[in-house]
C-alpha cells in the first residue's frame, strides 16, 4: 500500500514537472516560461548600469573599447577592420539577436520549423520565388570581394560569440515564449536581409492585375487610365537636365508585346501606397552655415524591435555614424567627417513574370525561341515543427523559378498577386556585392568617392542622396536597371518570345543622376527619377509627386536654411492632394441640400489649413470625402468578384477631376440615371460625413484625424503588449510626414556638413529588442513629439563626454 | 525545520539551472528530514513559493515591472501581480509534490513502527 502510494505521488510530481515544461498548442511551457530561474522575470533589465565592464572573448585581435551613451548607442573603437566588424556582430546581437533571428528565418523560408504549420504557406512562397536561390548567387559573388568576406565573416565570429555566451537563462524573451534555442548565424544570413529589403521596396507587383485591366478594357482605355507618365510631375532630376552620356539603342518592343497592345483578348503582388521615403540635401548657397544639410526619413512598415540599430563604427580608415540592419555590417544610412548620405525606394520594375507554355504536365520542357527548352529542378526542403518536413521541387527556367505551377499548387494563403503558370525574372535573383558599396560609403571622403561606391549598388535600386564637407551635393536614382523597351513587363509577358527577356542593363553611368545643380537643393519622395527625356524605361509608375512638389515649393521659399527648420520640414503635415482637388471639390458640392452635421463638415472643411495634423478634424473630413469620392467614380467599373484589377492611381483620378468632368467613369453603371462629377461628389461627401458620425459622433473633438486614425506600432511577431499600444498622430500616406496605417518614418535624420559635422536623428523605438528593457521604446516619445536627438560623433575612444554611460572594454581570451 | 532547509537550499538553487532542481531539493530535503505528509507537503509548497515570490522580485523590482507589465498584457492578465501569484503557485506546487513524494518514498523504506513521525519533529 505504501508503495503504490509513493509510486502514485511520485508520478504525479514527475508528471506536473512535465507537464510545466511542454509546449501545448500556442502557449509557451508554462513552468518554463514563468519560473523565476530561467524564465521570462530573467528578461527583467534592471535600471542601475554598470559603469565598467570587461570581457574577455574568443577570437579579438586586439583590444576593442565601447562607449554606450545615453541612448545606449554603442560606440566602438577597433585597431583593426577584424575586431571592428567582430564587435558590430557582438553588440548587434547582444541588443537584436531574436530579431536577426526571425528575420532571416522569414527571408531563408524557415518560420515553420519554429511556429509550425501556420507559417508554411509562407515559407513555401519565400522558397518557390527564389529568396533562397538569389542569397547563395550574392553570398557567392560576395564571398569572391576579400574585404567584403573579411567582414561578413568577422561580423558572423562576433554574432556567434555572443551566442555562445547565453544560457536558456539569458535566450531573448521571444526564444522563451515558442520555446526554441538561437542557431548559429551564418554568413547568408547577412544577405537574406538584403533579400528581405528587396522583398519589401522592390518585390510587389501589379502585372497580373494590370493584365486583368488589359483584358477587360483593351489598351487604348487601359493605357489611357494608367499612363507612363503622372499628370503632375515633378521629377527627382530636375526637369531640363541634360544627360552626359550617349545612350544605348533601347531594345525594340517584341511582337507578342505589340500583338498584346493591339488585341482585346489576352491569354496570359501588390503595391502598398505609404511605403516610401523622404530625402532632401541643400547646398551651402541655400544654408545658413554655408554648408550643405542633408535630410534622409525612409518610411517602412515600423516595427518593435526597431528596424534599425544606431551605431558607430571607428577603425582604421573609418569613422562613421548611421543606421545599421540588425544581421548586417556597416552603417547604411549615416555620415562622417567628410561625407553624409541618405536613401529612397526608387521602384524600378525589376521584377517580371513570363507566361510559359510547358509541353505538359511533367513541366520538363517549355516552349521558348520555336523550340523546346529544358527546365531545371531545385529542391527546398521546408522543416515544420512538429511534423514531417515538405520537399518542394521548384522547376526553372532561364528567367527563374516557377513559382506556381497551376492553381492546385497556389495554395490558399499564397499572395494572390503571383500568376499561375509563370516565370519569375527578379533582379535580387542575381549575383551582386550591395555590402561593398557600404563599406565603399563609410570610407568616403568626397563625391568621386560616393560615384566609386554606388557603381557596386544593385538591388532594391535607391535614390541615394550625398553631401559633402567639400560643399557638393548630388542624388542619383541608383541601382542595377534592366534595359527594357516601354512598357516592357507593365503586363505579364509571353515567356515564348525571345524578345521580352531583358535586353542587358542600363550602364551605372547612365543611371539619372545630378550633382550641384543650380536651384541649390536635391531631393527625392519616390516620384519618377526622371524626365520624358530620359532615354530608358525604369518603370510606368512611381509615387505620386505630392510629397516631392510639397518638399520642393519649401526648400524653394526657405532661405537660410538651418538643421531645425529641416527638421520641421521632416514633420510636415500639409496635403498637396488637398490644396490640388478641395476648391474643385467644393465647387461641385451642392451646399444647399445638406442637413446640420454636413453643414458644420462644411464649414469645418472651408476653413481648413489643409494640414493631418493630430488635432485636425477638416483633415478627417477631407481624407473620407477623397476617398469616397474615388471609390464611388471607380467602384462599379473595378471592384469584381472573379478577378482583381488594377485601380487607377489618384495622379489619374485627379487629372479627371480637373480636366474632365463629364468622362464617363463618373457614370454609375448600376443606377438608371446618368450620374456627373457633381453628383459623385455630393454623394462621397454625404458617404463621409456620415461614416464619420457613424463612427465618431456628432463633430467635434471626436472627429479629429488623430482620433479618427489611430496609430500603433506593432511587435514583429504582433504579441500583445511588446509594442507601442494605439497613438495619436498627424500625418498620411501624401504628406512628407507620411504615418499611415502602421508605415512611416522609421528613422528621421539630419546632418549638417561643416568643419565639425553634426547629426541629429531619432526613430520610433530603443536600441534594444528586449521588451525588458529600459532602452526598448525610450526614443518614441522623441520621435512622437517630432523632436531629434544630437547624435554623438567621438572623435576617440578617450574623447571625454558626459553623455557616455557604459564603456564595455572587449579583450582577447 | 524542513521548511527552512527547502528555503535555503533552493534558494541557493536559484542561480543553478534548470528550475525543477527546486523539486529535487524538496524530495531530497524530506526524505531526510521527514514528517507528516500535510505538513512535508505545505513545507515544500510554502518554500517553493516564498523563493520564487523572491526571485521574481530581485528581477523586477530594478525592472520597475515593466516587463512584467507588458507580459501580463501579452497573457491577458489584470495586473502583473497576478503573474506573480501565478508563478509563485506553480513553484509551490511543484514544491509541495515533490516533497509529499520524499515523504512517501521514504516511509517505503521505513521499519513499520510509530515512532518514525517523531523522529522528524
Amino acid at each position: 500500500m505504501k508503495i503504490v502510494k509513493a509510486v502514485f505521488v511520485v508520478a504525479l510530481t514527475l508528471t506536473l514537472i512535465w507537464a510545466l515544461q511542454t509546449k501545448f498548442g500556442d502557449l509557451p511551457p508554462i513552468g518554463g516560461f514563468l519560473n523565476p530561474v530561467s524564465g521570462f522575470w530573467q528578461n527583467a533589465e534592471s535600471k542601475n548600469i554598470l559603469a565598467e565592464e570587461n570581457l574577455k572573448l574568443d577570437g579579438l585581435l586586439d583590444e576593442v573599447i565601447i562607449r554606450y551613451d545615453e541612448n545606449r548607442v554603442p560606440h566602438i573603437f577597433a585597431k583593426n577592420e577584424h575586431d571592428l566588424y567582430y564587435a558590430q556582430g557582438y553588440v548587434t546581437a547582444a541588443d537584436r539577436l531574436w530579431q536577426m533571428d526571425i528575420q532571416t528565418r522569414s527571408a531563408a523560408g524557415r518560420l515553420a520549423e519554429v511556429v509550425g504549420n501556420k507559417a508554411l504557406e509562407t515559407d513555401r512562397y519565400h522558397r518557390r520565388m527564389g529568396m533562397v536561390y538569389g542569397a547563395e548567387n550574392s553570398l557567392q559573388k560576395m564571398m569572391q570581394d576579400p574585404q567584403t568576406k573579411l567582414t561578413i565573416d568577422a561580423y558572423t565570429e562576433g554574432v556567434n560569440t555572443y551566442i555562445r555566451s547565453l544560457t536558456p537563462a539569458t535566450y531573448p524573451i521571444e526564444f522563451k515564449l515558442l520555446n526554441y534555442k538561437p542557431e548559429n548565424w551564418k554568413p547568408i544570413n547577412c544577405v537574406f536581409l538584403l533579400k528581405l529589403m528587396s522583398e519589401t521596396l522592390a518585390g510587389g507587383s501589379d502585372d497580373m492585375e494590370m493584365t486583368n485591366t488589359l483584358n477587360k478594357f483593351g489598351s487604348k482605355v487601359t493605357q489611357n487610365l494608367f499612363p507612363d507618365h503622372d499628370f503632375q510631375e515633378d521629377p527627382i532630376i530636375p526637369a531640363g537636365t541634360q544627360w552626359n552620356f550617349k545612350p544605348l539603342p533601347v531594345p525594340k518592343p517584341s511582337a507578342s508585346f505589340l500583338s498584346q497592345m493591339l488585341s482585346s483578348n489576352n491569354k496570359p503582388a501588390n503595391k502598398v501606397e505609404g511605403i516610401g521615403s523622404n530625402n532632401w540635401v541643400v547646398s551651402g548657397s541655400k544654408s545658413a552655415s554655408g554648408y550643405p544639410i542633408l535630410a534622409n526619413d525612409p518610411h517602412l512598415h515600423l516595427t518593435f524591435p526597431s528596424i534599425w540599430y544606431q551605431i558607430q563604427l571607428h577603425g582604421p580608415g573609418v569613422n562613421v555614424y548611421g543606421v545599421s540592419l540588425p544581421g548586417a555590417p556597416h552603417v547604411v544610412i549615416g555620415y562622417n567627417q567628410k561625407i553624409s548620405w541618405g536613401v529612397t525606394n526608387v521602384d524600378a520594375d525589376v521584377l517580371d513574370w513570363y507566361q510559359m507554355k510547358f509541353k505538359d504536365n511533367s513541366y520538363n520542357e517549355y516552349w521558348y525561341n520555336n523550340r523546346w527548352n529544358k527546365t531545371t529542378r531545385r529542391t527546398e526542403v521546408i522543416g515544420i515543427r512538429g511534423q514531417q518536413s515538405v520537399n518542394e521541387q521548384v522547376v526553372y527556367t532561364h528567367f527563374g523559378p516557377v513559382v506556381y505551377e497551376n492553381a492546385g499548387q497556389k495554395a490558399k494563403g499564397a499572395p494572390g498577386n503571383v500568376p499561375v503558370g509563370t516565370a519569375l525574372r527578379w533582379i535580387a535573383h542575381d549575383e551582386s556585392n550591395e555590402w561593398r558599396t557600404f563599406y565603399l560609403l563609410n570610407r568616403g571622403k568626397n563625391y568621386s568617392d560616393y560615384r566609386r561606391a554606388l557603381s557596386y549598388y544593385s538591388a532594391p535600386a535607391q535614390n541615394f542622396v550625398f553631401a559633402s564637407a567639400g560643399k557638393d551635393i548630388a542624388i542619383t536614382p541608383n541601382g542595377k536597371m534592366p534595359l527594357k523597351f516601354e512598357d516592357q513587363g507593365k503586363f505579364i509577358l509571353d515567356g515564348t518570345d525571345p524578345g521580352n527577356d531583358w535586353q542587358g542593363w542600363i550602364p551605372f553611368e547612365h543611371n539619372p543622376t545630378v550633382k550641384n545643380p543650380s536651384r541649390g537643393y536635391v531631393s527625392s519622395a519616390n516620384q519618377n527619377p526622371a524626365d520624358a527625356t530620359y532615354p530608358y524605361f525604369i518603370n510606368w509608375q512611381f509615387g505620386s509627386y505630392d510629397r516631392g512638389r510639397r518638399i520642393n515649393d519649401r526648400l524653394q521659399a526657405m532661405p537660410k536654411i538651418t538643421a531645425d527648420s529641416m527638421r520641421i520640414l521632416q514633420t510636415d503635415n500639409y496635403s498637396i492632394t488637398a490644396r490640388d482637388v478641395l476648391p474643385t471639390l467644393l465647387k461641385y458640392l451642392d451646399a444647399s441640400k445638406l442637413d446640420a452635421s454636413q453643414t458644420q463638415a462644411l464649414a469645418i472643411l472651408k476653413v481648413w489649413d489643409k494640414r493631418y495634423d493630430a488635432t485636425s478634424q477638416g483633415a478627417s473630413i477631407f481624407d473620407s470625402w477623397w476617398k469616397a469620392f474615388y471609390d464611388l467614380t471607380w467602384k462599379d467599373e473595378f471592384e469584381t468578384t472573379n478577378e482583381t484589377l488594377r485601380w487607377p492611381t489618384r495622379d489619374r483620378t485627379i487629372k479627371m477631376l480637373l480636366t474632365n468632368p463629364d468622362a464617363k467613369w463618373f457614370d454609375n453603371l448600376q443606377t438608371p440615371n446618368r450620374e456627373t462629377c457633381a453628383d459623385i461628389i455630393s454623394q462621397a461627401f454625404n458617404t463621409a460625413v456620415d461614416n464619420l458620425r457613424r463612427k465618431q459622433g456628432n463633430p467635434g473633438v471626436a472627429w479629429q484625424w488623430g482620433k479618427v486614425r489611430p496609430t500603433e506600432i506593432e511587435h514583429l511577431a504582433g504579441l500583445d503588449g511588446f509594442g507601442s499600444g494605439p497613438f495619436e498622430t498627424g500625418g498620411t500616406a501624401g504628406v512628407i510626414n507620411a504615418i499611415s496605417g502602421g508605415n512611416g518614418p522609421s528613422w528621421r535624420m539630419l546632418v549638417q556638413m561643416g568643419p565639425k559635422v553634426q547629426g541629429y536623428g531619432v526613430f520610433p523605438g530603443g536600441q534594444s529588442g528586449n521588451p525588458g528593457s529600459f532602452y526598448y521604446t525610450n526614443m518614441l516619445q522623441t520621435w512622437k513629439d517630432g523632436r531629434l536627438n544630437p547624435l554623438l560623433y567621438l572623435q576617440s575612444a578617450a574623447e571625454k563626454s558626459n553623455r557616455i554611460k557604459t564603456t564595455l572594454t572587449l579583450n582577447s581570451k | 525545520m524542513l521548511f527552512i532547509i527547502i528555503l535555503i537550499l533552493s534558494f541557493a538553487a536559484g542561480y543553478v539551472l534548470p528550475w525543477w532542481v527546486a523539486a529535487v531539493i524538496a524530495f531530497a530535503a524530506t526524505i531526510y528530514a521527514g514528517g507528516q505528509p500535510g505538513r512535508a507537503f505545505w513545507s515544500g509548497f510554502g518554500a517553493v513559493f516564498i523563493v520564487w515570490v523572491a526571485l521574481a522580485l530581485f528581477k523586477s523590482i530594478p525592472n520597475n515591472h515593466m516587463l512584467a507589465a507588458r507580459v501580463a498584457v501579452l497573457f491577458h492578465a489584470p495586473h502583473w501581480l497576478v503573474l506573480l501569484f501565478v508563478t509563485a503557485f506553480i513553484g509551490g506546487l511543484v514544491g509541495g509534490f515533490a516533497a509529499l513524494s520524499g515523504l512517501l518514498v521514504r516511509r517505503v523504506f521505513e521499519k513499520p513502527h510509530h515512532s518514525a513521525n517523531r523522529i522528524a519533529e
